[in-house]
Formats: C-alpha cells, sequence, structure tokens
C-alpha cells in the first residue's frame, strides 16, 4: 500500500480513515484477485505447483481459483495457445465479469514461443488484452508468483476504478451503502 | 511370421526385405483380408502404428504404414500400402485403434480411408482448407480466417503464417560438437569480467 493512499492519524481522527474510493476499491481488488487458470500446456504445471503448499499462491490473496470464467476476475493463460484453442480462450475471457485482466504466462501464451508453425497463435494478445507477461519456458513458480504481484501493483495504481474505459465502452461499478 | 503363406494368399503383395521386421507391401484391394488373416491366423493382434507417408518421387504420392505386433509372438511386421487416387481402405474395423490415426492421416495428409466410422479431421478445425504435413505446404502457414467468425471480426485477428525469421534451421551436417553445450568465448564470466 502506497503511504499516501491513507492519511492516518490516530490521535486527531480517532476511528476515522480518509482516504480516496480508488484506492479502497483497488486494495480490496488487487488482495483478492481470483485466477481462472487457463491451463494449456506445460505451464500448467507449475501453475498448479504455485498452487500448491511449497510456493503458497494464498500468501499473496489469489488462492482461490475458479474454474468457472463468471467467478474469476484473472485468466492466467499458461501454455501454447493453436488457433483450434483461441476461440476458446476468447470466449472464456468474455463470459468474465468486469474488471478483468489477462497474465500471459511464459514464452508460449506471450508470443508463441518455440512453436513458429502454421497451428499456433503468436501471442494470445493477439485475440485478449494482457496486463502482465511472464518469460519462461514454463516459468518457475517464482516468477509466477512475480508476475502476480507485479499485477497487483498495476491494479493498485489504476485510475478511476469505479469507471473504467475498455475497448470503447465504458464499465462503471457501483458502491451500494 | 508366415511370409510364405502371406504372399502366396495374395500374390500382389510384395517383400520388401526389412531389415529390422518383416516388412510388406500391400495392395489397396487386399488390405483388409491381409490385415484380417495376419490378425486372425498369425496373431498379429496389436495394430501398434498407423501413419500417412509422402512420396514426392513416386507414381502415387501418399501412402500408409502400418505396424502390426503379435503380443504372443512378440514380433513386428510392417505394412506398407499405397493410396492411389489418394484413397486406402479403412482398418478401423479390424482394429478399432486405428479409428484416430487414420482420422490424422487424413487431417495431415487428405489421404482418405474409405469405410472409416468418422472420417473427420482431428487436430485442425472442421473446414480448415489445407493438409499441413504435405510437403508442398509451407511450415508457416497459409492465411485463412479464423475458425469462429465472431471471434475473428471482434478480434481482427487471422490464421496468420508465422514468423520464421530465416528458419527453418537445418543442420547443415559435418562433425558434431560432443561437448557440453557452452558459450564459444569462455574467456569471460561472473567473476572474470569481459576484457
Amino acid at each position: 500500500m502506497v503511504k499516501s493512499d491513507f492519511g492516518y492519524n490516530s490521535k486527531v481522527e480517532g476511528e476515522v480513515i480518509v482516504t480516496r474510493a480508488d484506492a479502497v476499491v483497488n486494495w480490496v481488488r488487487s488482495h483478492s484477485v481470483w485466477p481462472m487458470p487457463m491451463g494449456l500446456a506445460c505451464c500448467a504445471i507449475e501453475l498448479m505447483a504455485s498452487g500448491g503448499s511449497r510456493f503458497d499462491i494464498s500468501r499473496f490473496g489469489m488462492e482461490v481459483m475458479r474454474f468457472s470464467p463468471r467467478q474469476a476476475d484473472c485468466m492466467i493463460v499458461a501454455g501454447t495457445v493453436t488457433y483450434k484453442m483461441a476461440e476458446v480462450v476468447r470466449r472464456i475471457y468474455d463470459q468474465m465479469a468486469e474488471p478483468k485482466w489477462v497474465v500471459a504466462m511464459g514464452a508460449c501464451a506471450s508470443t508463441g514461443g518455440m512453436y513458429r508453425s502454421y497451428a499456433t497463435l503468436q501471442g494470445v494478445d493477439n485475440i485478449v488484452p494482457v496486463d502482465v507477461y511472464i518469460s519462461g519456458c514454463p516459468p518457475r513458480p517464482e516468477a509466477l508468483l512475480d508476475g502476480m504481484m507485479l499485477l497487483q501493483e498495476k491494479i493498485r495504481n489504476e485510475g478511476g476504478s469505479l469507471r473504467r474505459t475498455f475497448r470503447g465502452r465504458t464499465v462503471e461499478t457501483k458502491i451500494v451503502s | 511370421m508366415d511370409a510364405a503363406t502371406l504372399l502366396s494368399r495374395f500374390p500382389a503383395t510384395q517383400d520388401l526385405a526389412g531389415k529390422d521386421m518383416p516388412t510388406f507391401r500391400v495392395a489397396g484391394a487386399d488390405l483388409l483380408a491381409a490385415v484380417r488373416f495376419l490378425r486372425d491366423e498369425q496373431g498379429f493382434d496389436l495394430l501398434a502404428d498407423l501413419c500417412g507417408a509422402e512420396w514426392q518421387d513416386r507414381p502415387t504420392r501418399f501412402g500408409v504404414v502400418l505396424h502390426l505386433l503379435s503380443t504372443a509372438g512378440k514380433e513386428y511386421v510392417r505394412l506398407h500400402v499405397d493410396a492411389v487416387n489418394d484413397r486406402v481402405p479403412s482398418v478401423a474395423a479390424l482394429h478399432p485403434g486405428a479409428n484416430w490415426h487414420e482420422r490424422e492421416a487424413f487431417d495431415m495428409f487428405g489421404i482418405v480411408f474409405e469405410g472409416h466410422p468418422d472420417p473427420r479431421r482431428i487436430l485442425m478445425w472442421d473446414g480448415y482448407p489445407f493438409h499441413p504435413l504435405r510437403k508442398d505446404f509451407p511450415l508457416a502457414g497459409i492465411e485463412v480466417p479464423l475458425p469462429a467468425a465472431d471471434v475473428a471480426a471482434v478480434t481482427g485477428q487471422t490464421v496468420e503464417p508465422a514468423p520464421m525469421m530465416g528458419g527453418p534451421f537445418v543442420s547443415q551436417g559435418g562433425k558434431m560438437s560432443e561437448g557440453e553445450p557452452s558459450a564459444l568465448d569462455q574467456s569471460w564470466n561472473e567473476q572474470q569480467p569481459k576484457a
């Protein structure tokens, strides 16, 4: 958390914390990332290892892997995306609720990797907007955790969290009090 | 493996004198009967492999190669079949395991397996216009629309030829290094900076 987000002095302000709505919303979002594991190849094995006890992705508040896109807000594309699979990846992305983020895990998801071939999509950013690219073939779980922390950093610094413009349309989040 | 019976019962069969296992060229018309003979009378009860092949220098461009294993006799036999007019009879009725192999050979080479129970593509999507393992198909691919029209409309993406960056990189032959893979210039490392 950036210090300036909260101006809190208990002697002066008692039990009241003053902040910006964006900062609170971003803080909540960044510590409750629900990833949707789009495991397509060997990167998915490292993704599974990240969820295990040794690397323990839950230390960073993103262990709630959901296999339904409607319950997830961060798609981790782990593996080679073929043109045949590209349609599925895009549809699953479309089914995720706003706000949503995409992590391209590994060389294949980022650029097509070693597959310079007629069958392989040359980077998942050709069909969905990607927020974080993670290098490696496959990346170590530490690299995935680092990438996910970068994503948290990005979420924390997003402006206009309640009103985001995405591909020409505006998505508004309502706060019900 | 009783080669004499196979050759006498199917006169069009040709012994190719395989170096690693008995190898025969079987006529397409004889294929089903020959596979049935090998399965029921010679004990070749397992279809180990079925694959397509392309020979550019032969009158029949495509062929199919079958490997049959006798689990009791512990021996293999290899059958070559020429795909005359790109057609070969399907052996999926005799060996159910041939089903997906034949679909792959159809997908990659365009060999039509007559009598196949489910003659669809298996790797590329339905409606893909090419057969990618043919020798005249470029490795990078040929531009075609994405299979899903709505996804293509939203993303503006097509199935593009892959950037080959000067590849494919093929070894030119010659002597191969037997050492561990390492940098050519070993004069500097983490401890010793480059001069």
